[in-house]
C-alpha cells in the first residue's frame, strides 16, 4: 500500500505542477535541552526575539513557496494546535497549515512513522524542525533534488549544510553543538560518510578525545571515486529535502529514532538498498537550528544583527498589529515603550510594546518582551526577558533567560547562565547563583538519563493536559509534599535558600557539570583557554603519533595493508597472551596450577582460532624467554638455565604436544628464535635439544623427522641440523638398535 | 475593509504579504502593482448613494494603511495611495461642479424670466469651479481670484430645487459616474507610470552634451533609459561606480557596453579621484522627500559631496511616483532598509569575530540600502514632467497630493 503510494508520487514527479510542495514540520524536538521551561510550554512556542520560534519556520516555509505544512505535534500538542488555530497562518491563501497530533511518539522516527501511516505526504517534502530559523531559498535545492531523482530513484534525500570555520572553539561558541565530519563526493555532492565528533567533552580526557577524532572510512567509499572531500567545517542546518521513500524507510526500520544518528548513518551503512543521500551547501543564506540555550542566544543575536533578513524584528511577519522602529546600532523599539529620560539603551536591544523602564537603568544587548515593568537603577546585559516580567529597583541581570510572569524583587542579582522559568519569584536582595535553573515545577528524579529522547516525551506528559504518565499518577496519588498537589502556586513551600524570602520556585539541579557549554552566558575565559589548549595538545599528539607510527607502532600502519598482515598481527597478539599467561604461572600468581594454565591456553586457542602447534610454539617461546631472562653470563650458564626451565615446565609444554607435527613445530620455532630473536641460543641449540629429548618433551621420531625434512633445505637452513648431527646420528643408531631389539624379541 | 467585496480581499492580503516579505522590489513595479490593486478595490467597492466619495476614500485608506505598514520603507506605496485619494477627491469635486451646471441649466429652462445677472454669475462660478478642480492647482491659477461663495449658494439652491425621487436617481448615476471617472483617472496614471522611462529619456538630449563625461553609481533602469536616450544623438563617456555591496554597477556597465557606449567601471572609493574629470553626475533615486531631499542607493551621499566639492552638477532622475509628501525625519534609520550583513561579508569567514559567546566585543556589520542626500547637494530633478529645482518640490507635492491625505491614520 505504502509502496504503491510512493511509486505513484514519483510518477507524478515528472509533472510537478500537480503536487503542492509540502513540508513536514516537527513541532517537538524530542530533546530536553530547554527543560524546565519546556515542561510548561512547548519549545516551538517559546519567544525568539519576541516572536514564537515556530513563526520563523512557518514564515520561511511560506515565503519559500511551500504550500502545505504538516505540523507534527506531540508534547503539549494542544498548546501548539490552539496557537496555530488563532494565528494568521490558518487564514493565508496558498498556504495551509495542518496539525497532526500524536501523543505516544518519543522520537522523530516515531513521528515520521505516524505521518507515513496517515498517508498525507504526496511527493517530495521538506523535513524540518519547528525551531529552525532560515532565509534560504529552496528553489535551487529543490531543483537539484528533483533532477537527481529523475536520473536516480535512489537519491532519497538532500541535506542542507552551511559552512563555518573548522575550529572547535567556533562550534562551541556558535551553536554549542557537535563538530561534524562529512565525507562528500566532490563531483556529485553525494554524502558518503556522516559522523559527529564528540569534541571537547569535559568528561573525556584529551587522549580519549583525540582517539575519538580518528575516523575509519569504508574502503568501498574510496573504491570507484577519483576523489573524496572531507569536511570538518560544516554545520548541519537540519533542513532536509526528502522523497516519500524516506517515510517508508522509517516504517521499514522501526528502530530508527534519531534523524541523524540512526537514519542517516543507517542509510549510509546499508549498501544493500543502495539509497543515497546528497548534500547542498548554502553560502549567503542563513540557516540554524536552535537545539540548546546557547544556540537560542546566538540565533537571537543573529536575528538582531539582521543575518536572517527578512525575518528581522522590524518586519512584522507574525504580529503585524504593533509598529516597531529601528534605531542606530540595532535598537528596536515597539510602539508604546515608556523610557525614563535617564534610561540608557545600549546597542543590539529589542524592547517590546507596553514595557516601561525606570530611571538610570541600563539595558544592553538584550531582548525585553511585552508588558514588562522594569524599575530604576536596573542593569540588564545580554539577557532574554520574556513578557510581563516585573523587575524591581537595583536588580542586576546578566546573561540570563527570564520567562513570562517572573517577578524579581528589589536588589536581586541574577548571575550569568541563570534560567528562570514561568512565574518564578525571586526575593529581595537574593543572589541567584550562576547556571541555576529555577522553576515552579519540581524536578523529577532522574529516570533514565541515558536516553534523552524518551525524557522529553515524559517531561511533556508530566503536565496536566497530557495523558498521565505513571510517574505523574504516583505523584498525585501519594500527594507528595514536594509537589503539594495540583494547586502548586498556592502552596508556598519554597525554600528561601533557593529563591530568597517570599520567593517562589525550586532549583533544578543540573545533570552534569557542563552548564557553561549550553547556557546563554558567554563561555568563561578559562574554559576558552582550556578548549584552545586542548586543541593544541591534540594537534601535538597527532604529530607525535605520526612520527612513531612508522617505528614502534607498526600495527596501525599495517592494519590497512591487507588481510595477511592482519593475521600476522593477530598471531603476535596470541603469542603475547600466552606468554603473559605463562609468566603468571611462573611467578605463581594465578595459582600456578598447570591445569589452570592449560585451561586458559586452551580457551585462548579457541578465541584466536589456533592449533595446538601454535600453542606449543608460543609456550616454548615463553619458556626460552624465561630462561634467557634469568641471570647468565656465559652460554654455559644459559644452558644451565634452560635445563632448569625445561625440568620445571617441560611437562606443561608436553601437554600441548599432541602429535609429532606439534613437536616439529616447536623445533622450527626454536630454530627461528635462534636465528632471529635471540642469537644467544644458537651455540647451545644441540644441548638444549638434547635436554628436551632427555626430559621426554620432544620425541626422537620428531627430531629425526625434522632432520630428514631439513635434508632438502638450503645450506643456510641446515646450520642447526649440522650442529646436531652427532646427536641425530646417535638417535638414529639408537632407534635402529631399538628396532633390532624389537626384531630380536 | 469597509464594505470591500470579498473577492478583492485575498488579492489585498497577498500583496501585503508580498510587501511584508520584501518580495516586491523596485519602486516602479511596486507602484504599478499597488495602483492596479487599488483600482480593483475601487471597482469592487459598492458605493452607497449618499457620500460616495467618502466611502471610496475610507476604503482606500483602510487598505492603504495596511499596505504602508507592511513595508513602510517602500515609500512608493504610500505615494500611490495618496495619489489615488487625491484623484478621488478631485473627481468628486469636479462632479459636484457638473451637478451645479446641470442645476443651473434646469433653472434656466424652468423659469426663463429669471434674472440675467444671476445666470451670468452662476455660469461664471461654474467656470471658475471647473478650472479650479479640473486643473491641478498651480501658481498660475492660485493667482486667479475665485468667487467661492456663489458656488456654495448655488449648491444649496440646487438641493432645494429638485424633488426627492429625481435626486436619488441622480445620485445613483452620480456615484456610478464618480467610480467610472476615478477608474479612468487611475488608468491614466497607470499609463503615465508605464511611459515614465520614455518620458524621462526624452529629455536626455537637453541635458547630456557631446563628449561629456557622466558619472553614476549603481544601477537604475531610469538611468539606463536616460543614457540610451542621449546616445541616439550624442557620443559621451560614462563612468560607473560599482555600488558595493550589491554591485549593480557591474550590470549597468555590461548593459552600456552592449549598447556600445564608452564605459569605465570604477570602485566606489575611486569616485573622488574621478570626479574632477566628470561633467555631470546623473543618478537614479529611491524616493524624493517633500523638502527636496533624496533617498538613493547607499554611497550616493558621498558622491554628492564629492560633486559639490568640485562643483559638478548632481542630477537626480525621478518619477512622480517617487515623490513623497512627507518630510524626512531621521531618514538614516527610519527610512532605511537594513539588509542582511551576508551581502557584505561571508559568515563562514568571519564566524570567529561575530560570536558573542566569548563575551568579548563583537564585530558588527551593517548593510544599509539607502543614503539620504540633503536637498542642498542636488542640482536638478529630472522627472517625467520636466526638470525641477529641489526648492520647487514642495509645489509638486501640493499639485499631486491633497493635504488631508498626508497623514493617513
Amino acid at each position: 500500500m505504502a509502496l504503491k503510494r510512493a511509486t505513484r508520487a514519483t510518477d507524478i514527479g515528472d509533472d510537478e505542477a500537480d503536487v503542492p510542495l509540502q513540508a513536514v514540520l516537527l513541532a517537538d524536538s524530542f530533546a530536553q535541552q530547554f527543560r524546565p521551561i519546556t515542561d510548561e510550554r512547548p519549545k516551538v512556542l517559546l519567544p525568539l526575539v519576541n516572536v514564537p520560534m515556530i513563526d520563523y519556520t512557518l514564515e520561511w516555509l511560506a515565503s519559500a513557496g511551500v504550500e502545505e505544512v504538516l505540523v507534527f505535534c506531540c508534547a503539549h500538542a494542544k498548546q501548539v494546535t490552539s496557537y496555530l488555530e488563532h494565528s494568521r497562518w490558518t487564514s493565508q491563501s496558498n498556504f495551509t497549515v495542518t496539525p497532526i497530533e500524536s501523543r505516544d511518539c518519543v522520537s522523530a522516527g516515531d513521528a515520521l512513522r505516524v505521518i507515513d501511516q496517515r498517508n498525507v505526504v504526496r511527493g517530495d517534502f521538506i523535513l524540518i524542525s519547528g525551531d529552525t530559523v532560515s532565509n534560504m531559498s529552496l528553489k535551487e535545492v529543490l531543483k537539484e533534488h528533483q533532477e537527481r531523482r529523475r536520473k536516480d530513484k535512489l537519491a532519497v534525500m538532500t541535506m542542507v549544510f552551511r559552512r563555518s570555520k573548522p575550529h572547535p572553539l567556533i562550534h562551541q561558541t556558535r551553536l554549542g553543538n557537535e563538530e561534524l565530519l562529512l565525507v562528500i563526493d566532490p563531483s556529485t555532492k553525494q554524502l558518503l560518510h556522516f559522523d559527529s565528533l564528540k569534541e571537547a567533552g569535559g568528561r573525556e580526557s584529551a587522549r580519549q578525545q583525540t582517539l575519538a577524532r580518528q575516523v575509519v572510512l569504508e574502503r568501498s567509499i574510496l573504491a570507484d571515486r577519483p576523489a573524496v572531500q572531507l569536511c570538518l567545517d560544516v554545520q548541519d542546518c537540519y533542513i532536509d529535502i526528502c522523497s516519500p521513500e524516506v517515510l517508508l524507510l522509517f516504517t521499514d526500520n522501526f528502530d530508527y529514532q534519531h534523524l541523524r544518528r540512526d537514519f542517516v548513518k543507517g542509510l549510509l551503512s546499508d549498501e544493500v538498498m543502495g539509497n543515497k543521500i546528497y548534500t547542498h551547501e548554502i553560502f549567503g543564506d542563513y540557516a540554524a537550528r536552535i537545539d540548546n540555550m546557547r544556540a537560542y542566544d546566538v540565533v537571537s543575536k543573529d536575528i538582531i544583527h539582521r543575518w536572517t533578513y527578512p525575518m528581522v524584528p522590524d518586519i512584522r511577519f507574525a504580529s503585524p498589529e504593533t509598529g516597531i522602529k529601528i534605531g542606530r546600532s540595532n535598537i528596536y523599539k515597539e510602539d508604546g515603550v515608556v523610557l525614563a529620560p535617564t534610561t540608557v539603551i545600549g546597542p543590539s536591544t529589542v524592547l517590546g510594546t507596553g514595557t516601561s523602564i525606570g530611571d538610570k537603568s541600563i539595558v544592553r544587548n538584550s531582548v525585553i518582551g511585552r508588558g514588562c515593568t522594569i524599575g530604576s537603577n536596573v542593569n540588564i546585559e545580554g539577557s532574554h526577558i520574556w513578557n510581563n516580567v516585573t523587575v524591581g529597583d537595583n536588580v542586576q541581570i546578566r546573561h540570563a533567560v527570564i520567562c513570562d510572569g517572573v517577578v524579581l524583587k528589589s536588589g536581586a542579582i541574577i548571575e550569568p547562565g541563570v534560567l528562570l522559568s514561568f512565574k518564578v519569584v525571586i526575593g529581595e536582595n537574593f543572589t541567584v547563583p550562576a547556571y541555576s535553573k529555577i522553576s515552579l515545577v519540581r524536578q523529577r528524579p532522574e529516570e533514565d538519563s541515558s536516553d534523552e529522547e524518551l525524557e522529553y516525551a515524559e517531561a511533556a506528559s508530566g503536565v496536566a493536559e497530557s495523558p498521565p504518565s505513571p510517574f505523574y499518577d504516583g505523584r498525585v496519588v501519594n500527594g507528595s509534599p514536594a509537589h503539594g498537589g495540583d494547586e502548586l502556586p498556592e502552596s508556598p513551600r519554597w525554600d528561601p535558600s533557593e529563591v530568597g524570602i517570599a520567593g517562589a520556585g525550586c532549583n533544578w539541579s543540573a545533570g552534569q557539570d557542563e552548564e557553561w557549554r549550553h547556557s546563554v552566558a558567554p563561555i568563561p575565559s578559562e574554559r576558552i583557554r582550556e578548549i584552545v589548549a586542548r586543541e593544541e595538545e591534540g594537534e601535538l599528539e597527532d604529530d607525535a603519533r605520526d612520527m612513531t607510527a612508522s617505528s614502534t607502532n607498526d600495527n596501525i600502519a599495517e592494519q590497512v595493508d591487507d588481510d595477511e598482515a592482519d593475521e600476522e598481527d593477530e598471531s603476535a597478539f596470541f603469542d603475547k597472551e600466552v606468554e603473559a599467561l605463562f609468566r603468571r604461572a611462573v611467578t605463581g600468581e594465578a595459582g600456578a596450577h598447570e591445569d589452570h594454565v592449560v585451561l586458559e591456553v586452551n580457551s585462548l586457542k579457541l578465541a584466536y582460532d589456533r592449533s595446538f602447534s601454535d600453542c606449543a610454539g608460543a609456550m616454548f617461546t615463553a619458556l626460552l624467554n624465561l630462561a634467557s631472562e634469568r641471570p647468565h653470563t656465559t652460554s654455559r650458564d644459559l644452558l644451565q638455565n634452560c635445563r632448569q626451565v625445561v625440568v620445571q615446565w617441560g611437562p606443561l609444554l608436553r601437554r600441548f604436544l599432541k602429535s609429532q607435527d606439534d613437536e616439529m613445530e616447536v623445533l622450527l620455532v626454536f630454530e627461528e628464535i635462534c636465528v632471529e630473536d635471540n642469537r644467544e641460543f644458537a651455540p647451545i641449540f644441540a644441548s638444549v635439544l638434547q635436554e628436551l629429548y632427555d626430559k621426554d618433551v620432544i620425541s626422537e621420531e620428531a627430531i629425526i623427522a625434522w632432520a630428514s625434512e631439513k635434508q632438502q633445505a638450503d645450506e643456510s637452513d641446515k646450520v642447526f641440523v649440522k650442529q646436531c648431527e652427532r646427536f641425530i646420528q646417535w638417535l638414529e643408531e639408537a632407534s635402529e638398535e631399538d628396532e633390532d631389539d624389537e626384531d630380536e624379541e | 475593509m469597509v464594505g470591500t467585496m470579498p473577492d478583492v480581499q485575498p488579492l489585498v492580503d497577498e500583496f501585503i504579504t508580498k510587501l511584508n516579505r520584501r518580495q516586491v522590489e523596485g519602486s516602479l513595479d511596486t507602484a504599478k502593482l499597488a495602483l492596479v490593486l487599488l483600482r480593483q478595490v475601487i471597482s469592487a467597492q459598492r458605493i452607497p448613494p449618499n457620500s460616495p466619495a467618502n466611502t471610496l476614500i475610507e476604503a482606500i485608506k483602510s487598505v492603504g494603511v495596511r499596505m504602508i505598514a507592511a513595508n513602510p520603507i517602500e515609500l512608493a506605496v504610500g505615494n500611490i495611495v495618496r495619489r489615488v485619494l487625491h484623484i478621488i477627491r478631485e473627481e468628486d469635486a469636479s462632479l459636484a461642479t457638473t451637478v451645479v451646471t446641470g442645476v443651473t441649466t434646469a433653472v434656466d429652462s424652468d423659469d426663463e424670466d429669471n434674472l440675467d445677472i444671476r445666470e451670468q454669475a452662476s455660469s461664471h462660478a461654474v467656470a471658475a469651479a471647473n478650472r479650479s478642480v479640473l486643473r491641478a492647482p498651480s501658481l498660475h491659477n492660485l493667482l486667479e481670484s475665485m468667487p467661492n461663495p456663489i458656488r456654495a449658494d448655488v449648491t444649496v439652491a440646487s438641493t432645494g430645487d429638485s424633488d426627492a425621487r429625481s435626486r436619488s436617481g441622480d445620485k445613483n448615476s452620480r456615484s456610478w459616474k464618480l467610480k467610472h471617472n476615478v477608474i479612468e483617472s487611475i488608468n491614466e496614471l497607470l499609463v503615465e507610470l508605464q511611459d515614465y522611462h520614455s518620458q524621462v529619456a526624452e529629455q536626455a538630449l537637453e541635458h547630456i552634451h557631446q563628449n561629456e563625461v557622466i558619472l553614476t553609481l549603481g544601477r537604475s533602469r531610469t538611468l539606463l533609459h536616460f543614457l540610451l536616450g542621449a546616445k541616439k544623438k550624442r557620443s559621451f563617456q560614462v563612468v560607473v561606480a560599482e555600488g558595493s555591496p550589491r554591485f549593480q554597477g557591474h550590470k549597468l556597465a555590461k548593459e552600456l557596453t552592449a549598447e556600445k557606449l564608452s564605459t569605465t567601471l570604477i570602485t566606489d572609493s575611486a569616485v573622488f579621484a574621478m570626479i574632477s574629470r566628470v561633467n555631470m553626475v546623473i543618478v537614479g533615486a529611491h524616493a524624493v522627500m517633500a523638502n527636496g531631499g533624496v533617498l538613493a542607493p547607499v554611497g550616493l551621499h558621498m558622491v554628492a559631496l564629492a560633486a559639490r566639492r568640485h562643483a559638478v552638477p548632481f542630477v537626480v532622475l525621478t518619477g512622480l511616483h517617487k515623490l513623497c509628501p512627507l518630510y524626512p525625519h531621521n531618514p538614516y534609520s527610519l527610512l532605511n532598509d537594513m539588509k542582511s550583513p551576508s551581502e557584505v561579508l561571508d559568515f563562514g569567514e568571519f564566524s570567529d569575530c561575530l560570536n558573542g559567546a566569548t563575551g568579548g566585543p563583537q564585530c558588527h556589520v551593517f548593510n544599509p540600502t539607502f543614503d539620504y542626500i540633503p536637498p542642498e547637494l542636488v542640482s536638478l530633478f529630472i522627472t517625467d514632467t520636466g526638470g525641477h529645482n529641489p526648492s520647487y518640490v514642495y509645489r509638486l507635492v501640493a499639485e499631486f497630493y491633497s493635504p488631508e491625505d498626508i497623514v493617513l491614520q
